[in-house]
């Protein structure tokens, strides 16, 4: 299939709320600056309420499908430890996953329906060969600001795709209010540059 | 420059640029965003959230009558809310270009069912147009307003979720401005179905029918890809963009003006064709007429009918056709909890599920948030069936003679849309229900949309209030009491008292969605460790606030908004305020 070598997948896991959402506009509108063909794909409604969300987004010369096959996406994000394992399935076996240290306990396990993995780091490193593991909410909380956490993720995020730190930096000026812009673009580099 | 939107956006943007001054509809996913985007065009558009689909579907149809280019927007479930209007509809035909848009929910998302509103195009033998990206879900707006007014018909256009919310370029134009004579032509023959005018139009919408298979022959919406001859695909709607990358070297007809079936089109792609395979999501309407016309295809034998497609499914599907073992992606299993969406911290509905699980009753519950009270461990909703349906189905079980007492359960805009005439059915038919109205002020669910009990319409004009509690008298309802949900004490007492009235109650439990506030209910909480006997009661709560696992329950400060329920519930007065006790 030529179009699948050439369109480029991406895709956010976290729990509604963490602001998934602005951070699938900023990677379509990243890519855009970039030139690309994009589509995204996100869930509303029901899923959103506290519930496991997943926004997906594409990027090529042409794309046509808005979601993403298994096995296909070259970057997974997500905001919370279990979620990326849920959507472990999306990545290309060399892909990059990126995750947020963070743990949400779900109210099946409050309510002890169901456990949470104690050994989630290990089972993250066993299952994402190619990961960069970072407690972004506490990064975002040293900034003065937990919500930007989304943003500390793009910025480590960004770099397993190819598309330049300009784009990046104009989609996040252009997706946020302009009191937050600074503090958002730091947020992305601390993301960029964590090591 | 072209805009990145979603389906729905680039739908309102249509509507715009297609002229329409009328737009009218009701909540609910995945469709919302069309009428909350063309909103913001208020100063030439029109546009009110009507208290139903139904509601809705004839203020737009008269509009359309009047001589204005009109919408309607509804999720599909909607449409059979409004199907009684757009029937008839279909004879008495339309003046100005009028467009009902409804959003399907193929593998539900976010839906109590799964049907295809393309059933309804036939069945109502009004033309549908099926978008498959933002681009034609603008374009085929225009089209289909084309299409309306010039021959005289209601239009379908159907959009589904990963439509309606998937993003894709759009390249937009100017909104058109034609100067329209507006005022209703008096011919009664024409708008007055009485049966002998009535037949007279019955044979009218065969006639269009004929016009309109030509129309749909002739349509850019329709078109031939001819790629490699050995395999051709007929496909429409989203699924057009899973076969381009699935079978990228086959000839596909794509439809986009899906009914009346171009027939023509479709005897000339399956000459041109060895082998036909038609592609399409949910219901197998495009293969029966395709068999139905003596041309051998596959279809259902290969592609699912049930939940949505994708190119995982498609994938599977062409290695069965090819003869190999569809290569099955399994991911890596890992034991990972569930989690399913939950009532928000702080939600009011808890209050009223904490107290109904203390009694062993039949609760009829509605579509809402609420629905959610139907899971683990609030587990306090026994039935759902449809808007309205919460009140409706009390009266039944009361009346069936079920042994246990009955409560009825339904939001506030749930009971504007269809819960009044449940109401009035059981003042009426003397029941003895208790029906409780969840009155967040507010529609919820869909993303705060405002409704005859928020006092603001959506054209942002402040409204006067409707009274639920007057509307219960109106009636014919004697017991009528509102109560704060966040009292559990109240609450408790007031549920019981009135499930033993043996006459029939309604109860308002009143308190505004903390979502749409965005405001604290009250002190966050905390859990002094050294009182808590770890009983877990507060868990039963199933506040995402509030973290079980360990022996003592953590309440996290980034989610509890001082709602004050777990410290109600607590045996052991553990749970404080924070600011009140304690060092926090």
């Amino acid at each position: 299939m030529d179009n699948e070598a050439e369109t480029k997948s991406v895709v956010l896991a976290g729990v509604g709320g963490q602001g998934i959402l602005l951070a699938s506009g900023i990677v379509a509108r990243a890519a855009m600056q970039a030139g690309y063909d994009v589509k995204t794909n996100e869930v509303h409604g029901m899923a959103q309420r506290g519930g496991s969300v997943v926004a997906q987004i594409r990027f090529g010369t042409k794309v046509y499908s808005p979601l993403v096959p298994m096995g296909t996406a070259r970057v997974l994000g997500a905001l919370e430890q279990t979620e990326a394992l849920r959507y472990s399935g999306y990545l290309a076996k060399d892909g990059l996953a990126v995750v947020n240290a963070q743990t949400i306990v779900p109210v099946t396990v409050s309510m002890g329906a169901a456990r949470y993995p104690e050994n989630i780091e290990a089972l993250l490193r066993n299952a994402f060969p190619r990961m960069i593991y970072l407690d972004a909410a506490s990064k975002a909380v040293e900034l003065g600001e937990i919500r930007t956490a989304n943003i500390v993720l793009l910025g480590a995020l960004s770099r397993g795709l190819d598309l330049q730190e300009a784009a990046w930096r104009e989609a996040i000026a252009s997706s946020v209010k302009e009191k937050f812009r600074d503090l958002n673009l730091k947020a992305f580099d601390i993301g960029r540059n964590f090591k | 420059m072209k805009q990145l939107m979603s389906g729905n956006e680039a739908i309102a943007r249509g509507a715009y640029e297609a002229g329409v001054t009328v737009a009218t509809g009701y909540p609910g996913t995945p469709s919302t965003e069309i009428l909350e985007n063309l909103s913001k065009e208020k100063s030439e558009v029109y546009c009110e959230w009507s208290p139903n689909e139904k509601v809705a579907f004839e203020v737009s149809a008269a509009a359309s009558l009047a001589g204005v280019r009109s919408i309607v927007t509804m999720k599909h479930v909607g449409l059979n809310v409004a199907a009684d209007p757009l029937m008839t509809l279909s004879y008495l035909g339309v003046v100005g270009g009028f467009v009902a848009c409804v959003a399907d929910d193929p593998g539900m998302h976010s839906s109590q069912n799964e049907q295809d509103t393309r059933q309804y195009a036939r069945f109502a033998k009004v033309p549908i147009f099926e978008p498959s990206d933002s681009q034609e879900a603008r374009d085929f707006m225009l089209m289909a307003m084309e299409v309306s007014e010039k021959y005289n018909t209601p239009v379908i256009l159907r959009s589904t979720t990963r439509v309606s919310h998937s993003r894709s370029l759009v390249e937009i134009g100017e909104r058109i401005s034609t100067r329209r004579e507006i005022g209703l032509e008096k011919n009664p023959p024409r708008f007055v179905p009485i049966p002998v005018w009535g037949r007279v139009m019955r044979n009218k919408v065969e006639d269009r029918l004929k016009l309109l298979t030509g129309a749909s022959e002739a349509s850019s919406a329709n078109r031939i890809e001819w790629r490699s001859r050995s395999l051709g695909i007929v496909t429409a709607s989203i699924a057009y963009q899973y076969v381009r990358e699935v079978w990228p070297e086959a000839s596909v007809l794509k439809l986009g003006f899906s009914y009346p079936f171009p027939d023509a089109l479709i005897r000339e792609f399956a000459l041109g064709a060895q082998h036909v395979l038609v592609v399409e999501e949910l219901d197998d309407i495009l293969e029966q007429h395709i068999k139905a016309l003596g041309i051998s295809c596959q279809g259902r034998d290969y592609v699912p009918g049930i939940g949505e497609l994708s190119i995982d499914r498609l994938l599977a599907s062409r290695a069965m056709m090819d003869g190999r073992v569809p290569k099955v992606q399994k991911p890596a299993e890992f034991a990972l909890p569930d989690r399913p969406p939950v009532l928000c911290p702080g939600c009011p509905h808890r209050g009223i599920f904490s107290a109904l699980g203390r009694h062993d009753v039949v609760v009829a519950g509605d579509i809402g948030c609420y629905s959610l009270g139907a899971f683990k461990p609030l587990d306090r909703m026994d039935t759902v069936l449809c808007m309205g349906a919460g009140v409706s189905m009390a009266h039944g079980f009361d009346k069936a003679g079920d042994p246990k007492k009955i409560v009825g359960i339904v939001g506030d805009s749930t009971f504007f849309h269809s819960g009044i005439t449940g109401l009035l059915d059981i003042a009426y038919n003397k029941g003895r229900s208790t029906i409780i109205v969840l009155d967040n002020r507010t529609t919820a669910m869909t993303g705060h949309q405002d409704n005859p009990g928020t006092g603001r319409t959506l054209m942002g004009d402040a409204t006067p209030v409707v009274s639920i509690e007057a509307i219960g008298r109106a009636c014919g309802i004697r017991r009528v009491e509102t109560i704060n949900p966040y009292d559990l004490e109240e609450t408790q007492r007031v549920i019981s008292r009135e499930l033993e009235a043996g006459e029939p109650s309604l109860i308002i439990s009143r308190a505004p969605c903390p979502l749409r506030e965005r405001s604290r209910v009250g002190e966050m909480r905390k859990v002094e460790a050294e009182k808590c006997k770890s009983c877990k009661i507060c868990l039963k709560l199933a506040c995402p606030a509030l973290e079980g696992g360990a022996e003592v329950p953590k309440i996290s400060e980034y989610l509890c908004i001082g709602c004050g329920l777990c410290q109600q519930v607590c045996p052991a007065g553990a749970i404080t305020a924070k600011g009140r006790a304690g060092n926090g």
